[in-house]
């Protein structure tokens, strides 16, 4: 009885938490329930509508009240901003809407007709993607006309489709097989021959079955609005409908991976995975990109040990939902070239396996052998916050503090943050209305940046000057200059380019991090600087001086403070390679002892005398800070190859065995340390704003050098260790980038 | 595999479908759907052959070049692209009546757009050849009135007494034959298009001949080989025009004005 009483108690609570769901009607109460008066009362008589659930978490801003409209969804009333359309109103009222055709990132084309609703008043029934929706709009979605109209598209939409999905990638995650069980009929009536369609070659990463394909133009609109790469197009017309490139040619985005995810059906589907798993056997991880500086949001797919593929995962602030090919088809590169045990090299100069212990005396041994000033540390272009964190209190410790980060050049800049980070945000970019970039093809570097210039281009007609190297845009931009020469004609009001940065509204100024390496960088710097307050480009409310990174590691790095410059390593005795593959070793004396702590054996190894294995992204826990200062985490997917260790760990017990513990044991402890060190990198998904202090920029000595800019990515496929061990990765580069 | 009883059904759903196919009111139109099923001249994609690559330079004429400046004058300058059609169509009368990629390409060039788009609309269009056709491109009307009416006949007529298939040109290059839809011509079914492509775009003209029978247009056929020019319109001595075969029988007086309203009344 006193169980009864507790629930009396609480059930109002309960109530009144579900009360805005389904749930609701689900109420089971116990009968002494029903016969009390009390809660009797308190019963309130059901509203006619309950609010509902709008669907993939749509919602609206109604600006001016003036400018919406109420319109109803199967009697239930929604208000929306004028211009918008019927099956967005659905949207909001909770009721989906097939749909094949209709994408919200893309421009409306209203040729799959799936989506047809009932508008009382209207004659036939309305494609509602395409129709704006008008005051008192009565739409009906489960009225027997709008069930029998898509029965109807879908059955000819199965006409010509080859119905082989027992041999189809896109099986069970297939559009047209969802919406056929649901909407479509059990059986057809077309006797009729089918059509076949000739496969189309689009390159080595998406595998095409044209029959397959319905003629929604998703992959048209995307290669031309998104990619910006006008290749695809719809030829021919009527059931002899197809899509191809007309002559010969390969798709040449580095976002084309884009069109396997947006196909709805199984026409364009990813080739390195064809065949290979069902998606129902695959197991999702959340996880963050790094290969390079944007950060994507993904999600791995693994079955059991392995990486299956790599999708994009939705974050408006970061990537929208696409992902580059390089996120895309890198995953092949972590199963090759892996380290799986710590090695030592001979005295005939092979890698012999050794155990953790014998490796880790032997370093320490080494590591206390040389002057403190002789440790060298580099963290490597992957590295996440946590190691590095690590690598450089262990360093310390032992009495050195050249540690750094590799990318970051000489004399890097960590002291203010604005002066490293892309400060206006990637979705910021869209605001801008003026871009010149310096120094940085972005569409390598970054193409998730530029995919968002190239957004911002296309809506607004903003105009871009570049300075650099001729390089490949896919976007109108102006070629104003190679080299510094142009950012001082503009810093002094000598180019023309002047008054449109003077006239512009929120001009951007993107500067690549590729020139980080170059000996006048603070004086390029300094320019970029004059013209930004010449050009009014960093304001209150608008900072448009940008830095573009290169690699997942920098950001971090640089709040870390793995700040010393290069030129230590011509004196370093012992240098420890923390995934550095790309660091520059030529200076290195002879003599100097490496130890290379990494998860592929890449360039880093030719000169390592000891080889530690660590995990790479895809199974550790590391803190990535990505071009924006947005700290992001990666999640493990798979487990860790042979006997390989999270970075962080590695360098704690050597830290041990050398005789200066670190004092943490646990990941937790590690991030507790970095919250001291730089608390943002905790603040998950938060960007900071930074401040803007010119005046606490240090006096440089550096003349400007008038040597043009270079390129600092010269393969988008190939730019570090897991995508260098990648053969997709290595088949790009060889079909996509022959001249 | 198969259980010989689903075989067995098979086997018998096939022999109705033959049967139906081979009715003997639609066999000719079967055999002709079977030879061709496309009513434009090539596929949807290119293949590069010695006279059609993209490497293949293709400029307009300097007559044409005028003609091209006077089409673009139609459009806003920033809506080049509109005049794509009427670019292309010249192209295809400079050209001998079909389009190489390259002159595909040259227009993209001139309207500002990639090249594929124009490739789009050229696909769609069944009145654009993308391959070779004839000094003189006959178009038979395949659509409902003109089916009716007998179009399929005198499309076989034509074929047999040139021999040629679909979209093939004859030997000597003079003629091919193509299908095409509804030519707004219905009231003189049936009716073929027959484009001149003999002397470039100058001497380009596009004619109909309406209420052919299969006799007539292989005189039509015969008359354009000796280089004389068959009168166009209707073959039918009895009909001017879209008239009713010996002369007006309704409309004889003033058609009556239509009943007005009174507006000032209301
Ligand atoms: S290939 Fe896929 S995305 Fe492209 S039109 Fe066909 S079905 Fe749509
Ligand atoms: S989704 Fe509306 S027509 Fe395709
Ligand atoms: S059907 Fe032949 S012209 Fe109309």
């Amino acid at each position: 009885m006193s169980f009864l009483r507790a629930l009396r108690r609480v059930h109002p609570l309960i109530r009144a938490n579900f009360s805005n769901s389904r749930v609701t009607s689900r109420w089971i109460s116990s009968t002494p329930d029903l016969h009390n008066p009390e809660a009797a009362a308190a019963a309130v008589p059901e509203p006619e509508f309950r609010p509902r659930t709008p669907v993939g978490g749509a919602r609206i801003e109604i600006q001016n009240p003036d400018d919406s409209v109420e319109v109803f969804v199967d009697g239930y009333p929604v208000k929306l901003p004028k211009g918008m359309t019927v099956m967005q109103a659905c949207e909001l009222a909770g009721v989906d809407i097939p749909r094949f055709c209709y994408h919200s990132r893309l421009s409306i084309a209203g040729n799959c007709r799936m989506c047809l609703v009932e508008v009382e008043k209207s004659p036939k029934p309305v494609a509602s993607c395409a129709m704006p929706v008008a005051p008192g709009m009565k739409i009906k979605t489960d009225t027997p006309i709008a069930k029998k109209a898509r029965e109807g598209v879908m059955e000819f939409l199965l006409m010509n489709h080859p119905l082989d999905c027992p041999i189809c990638d896109q099986g069970g995650e297939c559009d047209l097989q969802d919406q056929s069980m649901v909407f479509g009929s059990d059986r057809g009536r077309f006797t009729e021959m089918k059509r076949s369609v000739v496969d189309k070659n689009l390159g080595p990463l998406v595998k095409t079955v044209m029959t397959r394909c319905i003629q929604c133009t998703r992959c048209v609109r995307f290669a031309s609005e998104v990619a910006g790469v006008q290749d695809l197009g719809m030829l021919g017309r009527g059931s002899g409908e197809e899509i191809g490139t007309y002559v010969e040619k390969l798709m040449t985005s580095e976002l084309s991976g884009n069109v396997i995810d947006i196909c709805p059906v199984g026409a364009l589907t990813s080739k390195p995975f064809a065949f290979k798993a069902r998606n129902w056997e695959l197991k999702g991880t959340e996880s963050i990109d790094v290969t390079d500086a944007v950060g994507s949001n993904i999600r791995i797919d693994s079955r059991g040990p392995e990486v299956m593929r790599i999708l994009p995962r939705l974050n408006e602030d970061i990537n929208e939902e696409w992902i580059s090919d390089k996120t895309r088809f890198c995953y092949d590169g972590l199963k090759r070239q892996r380290l799986n045990d710590p090695m030592i090299r001979d005295h005939d100069g092979k890698f012999k396996p050794v155990t953790w212990r014998d490796a880790l005396a032997i370093v320490a041994e080494v590591a206390h052998g040389v002057n403190p000033d002789e440790i060298v540390g580099i963290a490597g272009q992957l590295s996440d916050a946590e190691s590095m964190i690590a690598l450089k209190d262990f360093l310390n410790r032992m009495g050195s503090n050249n540690v750094m980060c590799e990318g970051n050049g000489l004399n890097p800049q960590a002291d203010i943050r604005s002066s490293f980070l892309l400060n206006s945000n990637i979705a910021g970019l869209e605001n801008a209305d003026l871009f010149l970039i310096v120094g940085s093809q972005p569409r390598v570097e970054a193409p998730l940046v530029n995919a968002r210039i190239q957004k911002t281009v296309r809506a607004t007609q903003a105009k871009v000057a570049y300075i650099g190297p001729p390089a490949n845009f896919n976007y109108d931009h102006e070629h104003i200059g190679t080299g510094p020469q142009t950012l001082l004609d503009i810093a002094e009001g000598r180019h023309p380019f002047c008054s449109a940065i003077l006239s512009a509204k929120k001009p951007a100024i993107i500067v690549g991090a590729g020139l980080f390496g170059r000996k006048d960088k603070d004086a390029i710097v300094a320019a970029v600087e004059t013209i930004s307050k010449l050009g009014g480009v960093t304001r209150p409310g608008w900072n448009g001086l940008n830095y573009l990174l290169l690699n997942a590691a920098q950001a971090s790095a640089l709040d870390l403070g793995l700040v010393s410059s290069p030129d230590v390593i011509r004196s370093a005795k012992f240098v420890y390679l923390m995934g550095a593959d790309d660091a520059n070793l030529d200076d290195l004396p002879k003599d100097a002892f490496v130890l290379y702590q990494g998860h592929h054996g890449d360039r880093g190894v030719y000169r390592a005398n000891v080889i530690f294995p660590s995990s790479a992204f895809s199974e550790k826990e590391g803190t990535y800070e990505n071009t924006e200062g947005c700290a992001q985490w990666t999640i493990p997917a798979v487990p860790t190859v042979g006997d390989s260790r999270d970075d962080w760990k590695i360098v704690r017990a050597l830290s041990e065995v050398a005789g200066v513990r670190l004092p943490y044991d646990s990941l937790m402890a590690v991030r507790a340390r970095l919250s001291r060190v730089a608390p943002n990198l905790l603040n998950v998904d938060a960007r900071e704003r930074s401040t803007i202090s010119e005046e606490l920029r240090p006096e440089f000595k550096q003349k400007l050098s008038m040597a043009p800019f270079g390129a600092a990515v010269e393969n988008f496929y190939m730019t570090d260790s897991i995508t260098r061990s990648s053969k997709i990765m290595a088949q790009c580069s060889s079909t996509l980038l022959k001249k | 595999m198969f259980s010989p009883t689903s075989r067995l059904a098979a086997k018998r759903l096939h022999g109705i479908r033959r049967m139906f196919l081979q009715s003997p009111s639609v066999s000719a139109a079967a055999a002709a759907a079977e030879t061709s099923r496309s009513y434009s001249t090539a596929l949807n994609y290119h293949i590069d052959s010695p006279d059609n690559n993209p490497n293949m330079k293709w400029e307009f004429s300097a007559n044409n070049l005028e003609k091209v400046k006077e089409i673009l004058s139609h459009y806003p300058s920033n809506y080049k692209q509109s005049g794509v059609i009427p670019l292309l169509d010249l192209a295809q009368q400079q050209h001998g009546g079909w389009l190489p990629v390259s002159a595909m390409n040259e227009i993209a060039r001139i309207i500002e757009v990639a090249p594929i788009r124009v490739y789009e609309v050229a696909t769609f269009y069944s009145m654009f050849n993308r391959t070779k056709v004839g000094k003189y491109h006959l178009l038979v009307c395949g659509t409902t009135p003109c089916m009716i009416s007998g179009s399929r006949d005198i499309e076989n007529a034509l074929l047999k007494h040139l021999g040629v298939k679909r979209n093939e040109v004859t030997k000597d290059g003079l003629f091919s034959i193509g299908e095409m839809e509804c030519m707004g011509c219905c009231v003189n079914a049936p009716m073929i298009a027959i484009a001149d492509y003999s002397n470039g775009s100058e001497g380009y003209s596009y004619n109909y001949y309406e209420d052919v029978t299969p006799k007539r247009v292989i005189e039509i056929v015969e008359m354009l080989r000796k280089g004389q020019s068959p009168p166009v319109g209707t073959q039918n001595p009895n009909r001017t025009r879209g008239g009713p075969e010996g002369g007006n029988t309704t409309l004889l007086g003033e058609p009556k004005p239509p009943p007005c309203r009174d507006l000032d009344a209301c």
